[in-house]
């Protein structure tokens, strides 16, 4: 398989063209956005709780393939889950679901919508902001 | 009126002089399309750089002994060259800088903070670089003045009649404005924004990072006040640029940076300026860096503008041939004809960044984001576009592989 086959194998495409949890929550808890200063990719991810769980979370964006998917894939990994949970969730687990190689470029890419995640949730239930996160200084926090 | 002939450049003899080129890109022969980015170096610039570093290096303007001679020697020589490249009249109105960057922002410092203030109109286009946008917008900012942007037209060509509009908002002080785009290749009229802003004692600043490697530039013609080019765009080093600035301007302006060499006398109570152009000098400058633009200045010279441009205008009219052939690709900005060789564009349905990683897998490089010109991608409607940009080597073989590695990248996201 090429390089290029398994930056782009099927389930990223399938993703990126049909992105799970896309759109709005029209009550949501907790909303915020992000970019990526590099590319100008963006991602807005809304979360609705219920007590501490994450009962739903929707995202809307603009961007490459790599970040749509892989924040759709999160979508579907964070649902149900803690906010305290997800707030400490380390990049590894979802770039073992992204199951790409990536190249440092490519790296912010797929952790945009975590990062705007981690944002969200620090709004909704003042969660810890993680600060390893490249680009989250950007965020706007307001 | 006299014809020169103007010898036709040859673009694959000319690829022998950029070692870059004997190298493959996973297993293709390199397609470099991102000249508009920084351009690769010649061995006659490299050479030029080791034999300074191995003959000739010193610090400038404080040495007597024969190194330091000849390290000024070669500093104040590619000064000359530079001032001969933009047709300046003197020397003094020759400031090396670190990039373009930095030497407009050193003519929003060191004059806006002087000269701006509250119901004055600071103006830049919407085509301007994030380079001298920001730098103008921050200024205008910390003095009170008002900032604003000229308007393009669909075709990505600026809009000098809504001048006439924006100069109810306030007293215009500046234009900012761009010779070639980045992003579209617009060439801008400065000769007429400068006819313009004369009426009205407008200061114009060109931004001519992308001119300066590509078409004959002179400032007496363009009539502008300052003008910023870089080194590294043009076949240079990078860490090196060129501020041009009219010298009664520059005479009456604060320095910017401060410190050594930039000083005529030091006392506890006052110091005073050196003379120009060193007065806007602080610090040991880039010398090597100033010795490869020299010897870049000559590689040029000696190619001849006129024929690098119109190399790169052939090669523009060939891209947008071959890319309009694309299925649901999207060019953005004016007709070759009127455009430098930068090409902007995308493809439906696929992001810039996966254009870009996809047509790396086919040795091609070009570029992919907003270009910093966000202001410009917002008024476009995209967050993003891939750009191929052309220079004296490019062949249009290269052109050809962009144009395959943009029907894979199609076929991928189908």
């Amino acid at each position: 398989m090429s390089e290029l086959d398994s930056l782009y194998r099927e389930v990223i495409l399938d993703h990126y063209k049909n992105p799970r949890g896309h759109g709005v929550i029209d009550d949501a808890d907790a909303v915020a956005e992000g970019q990526n200063p590099l590319c100008g990719d963006e991602v807005s991810i809304a979360v609705a709780f219920e007590g501490d769980t994450i009962a739903d979370v929707k995202f809307q964006g603009r961007g490459c393939a790599i970040s749509q998917a892989a924040t759709s894939m999160l979508m579907d990994m964070v649902k149900g889950r803690t906010a305290q949970e997800v707030a400490t969730m380390s990049r590894d687990e979802l770039l073992d679901e992204v199951g790409i190689p990536l190249t440092p470029v490519r790296l912010k890419c797929a952790l945009l919508g975590l990062g705007v995640l981690k944002v969200a949730l620090h709004k909704g239930k003042g969660t810890p902001l993680p600060d390893e996160w490249a680009g989250l200084e950007e965020l706007e926090l307001s | 009126m006299a014809v020169t002939a103007q010898a036709k450049l040859d673009a694959r003899k000319l690829r022998a002089d950029f070692p870059i080129f004997e190298q493959q890109i996973h297993g293709k022969p390199l397609a470099y399309l991102d000249s508009a980015n920084s351009s690769q170096k010649p061995r006659q610039v490299l050479d030029a750089l080791r034999e300074f570093y191995e003959t000739s290096y010193a610090n400038v303007h404080r040495a007597v002994y024969e190194l330091g001679l000849r390290s000024d020697a070669a500093y104040d020589g590619a000064r000359r060259k530079a001032q001969a490249f933009v047709n300046a009249e003197t020397t003094a109105e020759v400031i090396f800088t670190r990039n373009a960057t930095e030497g407009l922002n050193l003519v929003a410092y060191a004059w806006g903070l002087d000269n701006l203030g509250p119901g004055d109109l600071v103006l830049a286009t919407e085509l301007e670089h994030h380079s001298n946008f920001v730098p103008w917008q921050y200024i205008a900012g910390r003095t009170g003045a008002d900032f604003a942007a000229v308007p393009i037209d669909d075709n990505g060509e600026l809009r000098l009649d809504a001048l006439e509009e924006l100069e109810k908002r306030g007293r215009v002080k500046l234009i900012a404005v761009g010779l070639v785009s980045n992003s579209l290749g617009t060439i801008n009229p400065i000769e007429r924004i400068s006819a313009w802003a004369h009426e009205r004692d407008v200061v114009v600043v060109v931004d001519a990072a992308q001119a300066a490697p590509h078409r004959p530039l002179d400032v007496r013609a363009l009539g502008c006040d300052f003008l910023a080019f870089t080194g590294h765009k043009m076949c240079g080093p990078s860490g090196i640029g060129v501020l041009w600035g009219r010298r009664e301007l520059l005479e009456r302006m604060s320095p910017f940076e401060l410190g050594g060499e930039m000083i005529s006398k030091v006392t506890v109570e006052k110091t005073t300026w050196n003379t120009l152009p060193h007065k806007f000098e602080a610090g040991t400058p880039p010398i090597a860096q100033a010795v490869g633009l020299g010897a870049a200045i000559d590689y040029l010279t000696e190619i001849g503008l006129p024929a690098i441009e119109e190399h790169e205008a052939e090669l523009t009219r060939y891209a947008w041939e071959r890319l309009s052939e694309i299925p649901g690709l999207t060019l953005y900005g004016p007709p070759p004809e009127r455009r430098a060789g930068i090409v902007s564009f995308n493809l439906e349905g696929v992001h810039p960044h996966d254009v870009a990683q996809v047509v790396d897998a086919e040795g091609v490089a070009v570029r992919a984001g907003h270009h910093c010109n966000q202001p410009l991608m917002t008024r476009l409607g995209v967050n993003a576009t891939t750009r191929a940009s052309f220079y004296l080597y490019t062949v249009p073989e290269e052109i050809d592989s962009l144009v395959e590695g943009l029907l894979k990248a199609r076929k991928l996201f189908q």
